[in-house]
């Protein structure tokens, strides 16, 4: 499968994903709709339901409009400066990784910490941040820095940025929701028994259905975001080497990313999911195995070097 | 009669389909030309930069490196002499010459401590370097874009669209002898093995 099959079939799992997550907001508000039309509320409109479909698509749309730089500056991140000889190589290497991706140059902060990790955000090409550390900067030689500016400017071409930006936001979304649905419950469960005038058996299935669904909607919402960052991963990893025709400095770079098991402190635990590598630190293998597996954000590093090591026809180590 | 409606119906449907997939191929041909065109021009926007660098990397490194005033020289004048090259051809063979005179300066700087360690030299010899990498990234996105607009052009049935409106295929930038395929990138980073041209 070539590179403009896998962007085809990302933007076909990105319009199943929001469809996925829009269906999920629409089950919890039908719910509490039909709950309060079985309390003998209505007011002839599904006010519920639009009220989550709302809640959805205004977080969605307040994240797109400055949801990049409420992430740039949780991090502390500085604008590039010029002068400083290390950070006008930086510059150069993303010139250099933006002429090879025919996009143009996105704007480029460092993050005050001594951890090496990097990071993309923004919504697409036109408007789009690519932030690394400090640590990142001193840790790696230039070939390396391009790969891994590289594997930034992937995320930032297949529109991985805007996906992970609208699944974030929509997964909160549906967090937010499901848990005042509960309470909601909580609080007019007692009422509801005192009024029967629900449908008898299906509306008691219905209403199993629903109370099941919001339990599990914010587990499904968190799964499904942390598989698409996984999946991810890989592909920026492909691209990238794509762009610089050099995998073997992409692998090189995270096996220095990956040697330095420190967490990086100045990244928050909300977006673990944009960074190279998961910020949270660890030695490399100590999240393999199924459920670890469902629940990081990055795969194992070490099958991520050795798929690379494969791109350049290197056997498995 | 109704037979003969339904018929014309048909017809007048499928020329109508049919100009709409026509003009949808040649807007997409069209824009890959530009695209193409576009591309060229970045690669020229590149050489444009080398040729601005290279006289303040001879002037700051004159100093130090006067025993090699003849590696000097030959590389501003092939510099010069890309800069008043014209065509494409001419064009990319004074550009390669000056690649070669540029990665014997590269090395040859190797041997001047001194050199290695002045911020400025230093400053330089990063810009350029990362102008020969700009350079070959510009040229390789190129070869995709053009590859892609000649492919689009000899698919069946694009290939229709291009030859009723005279598209024609772009020529692929490649390095023509075997001595510029065996000169790696300019890299700075320090190894050893890259130095002999």
């Amino acid at each position: 499968m070539n590179l403009y099959d896998q962007q085809k079939r990302n933007l076909a799992n990105t319009r199943l994903f929001i469809a996925g997550f829009v269906l999920l907001l629409a089950l919890i508000g039908l719910g509490a709709d039909g709950l309060l039309y079985a309390g003998g509320f209505s007011p002839g409109i599904p006010f519920a339901t639009l009220g989550a479909l709302g809640i959805g698509g205004l977080s969605a749309w307040w994240s797109l409009h400055g949801g990049d730089r409420a992430v740039i500056e949780s991090t502390n991140a500085t604008p590039l400066d010029p002068s400083d000889p290390k950070q006008r190589v930086l510059e150069n290497v993303v010139e250099e990784v933006a002429i090879a991706s025919g996009l143009p140059k996105p704007a480029i902060w460092v993050v005050p910490d001594s951890d090496p990790n990097a990071f993309a955000t923004g919504t697409g090409p036109d408007r789009a941040s690519i932030a690394v550390t400090r640590g990142l900067l001193d840790a790696l030689n230039r070939e390396e820095l391009q790969g891994v500016v590289s594997h930034e400017m992937s995320h930032v071409r297949n529109y991985d940025v805007r996906l992970m930006t609208v699944v974030a936001a929509l997964a909160g979304a549906i967090l937010l929701l499901s848990d005042w649905s509960r309470r909601g419950l909580w609080w007019g469960g007692g009422r509801r028994r005192d009024r029967d005038g629900g449908g008898g058996g299906a509306g008691a299935i219905f209403f199993a259905l629903w109370v099941v669904s919001i339990v599990l909607a914010p587990i499904i919402a968190q799964i499904v975001s942390l598989a698409v960052s996984r999946q991810r991963e890989y592909l920026a990893d492909a691209s990238g080497a794509e762009m610089t025709r050099n995998p073997l400095a992409l692998a090189s770079a995270l096996e220095k990313i990956s040697a330095a098991v420190a967490p990086t402190p100045s990244i928050k635990q909300g977006i673990a999911h944009l960074c190279i590598e998961d910020p949270r630190g660890g030695p490399p293998d100590a999240r393999e195995g199924f459920f670890a597996g469902l629940l990081s954000t990055h795969p194992p590093i070490t099958k991520r070097i050795a798929l690379l090591r494969e791109m350049a026809y290197q056997k498995r180590p | 009669m109704a037979a003969v409606g339904g018929c014309l119906t048909l017809i007048v449907v499928l020329a109508v389909i049919g100009a709409i997939w026509a003009i949808w191929r040649y807007n997409n041909l069209i824009s890959l030309r530009n695209q193409v065109s576009n591309g060229w021009k970045q690669i020229d926007v590149q050489l444009k930069r080398r040729h601005d660098l290279i006289p303040n990397l001879v002037a700051a490194v004159k100093g130090e490196m006067q025993f090699e005033q003849d590696t000097l020289e030959k590389v501003i004048a092939a510099r010069n002499s890309a800069v008043a090259a014209r065509g494409v051809a001419e064009a990319a063979d004074k550009e390669n010459a000056l690649t070669q005179t540029l990665s014997r300066l590269f090395a040859l700087a190797e041997n001047y401590p001194t050199l290695k360690s002045n911020e400025q030299v230093k400053a330089l010899m990063e810009e350029l370097s990362s102008t020969e990498n700009r350079i070959g990234f510009a040229r390789q996105f190129y070869n995709d874009i053009a590859t892609r607009y000649n492919t689009s052009q000899q698919i069946f049935p694009d290939n229709l669209i291009a030859q009723s409106f005279k598209f024609q295929p772009v020529e692929l930038f490649e390095l023509k002898d075997e001595a510029e395929r065996a000169v790696p990138r300019v890299d700075l980073n320090i190894r050893s093995d890259q130095t002999k041209s």
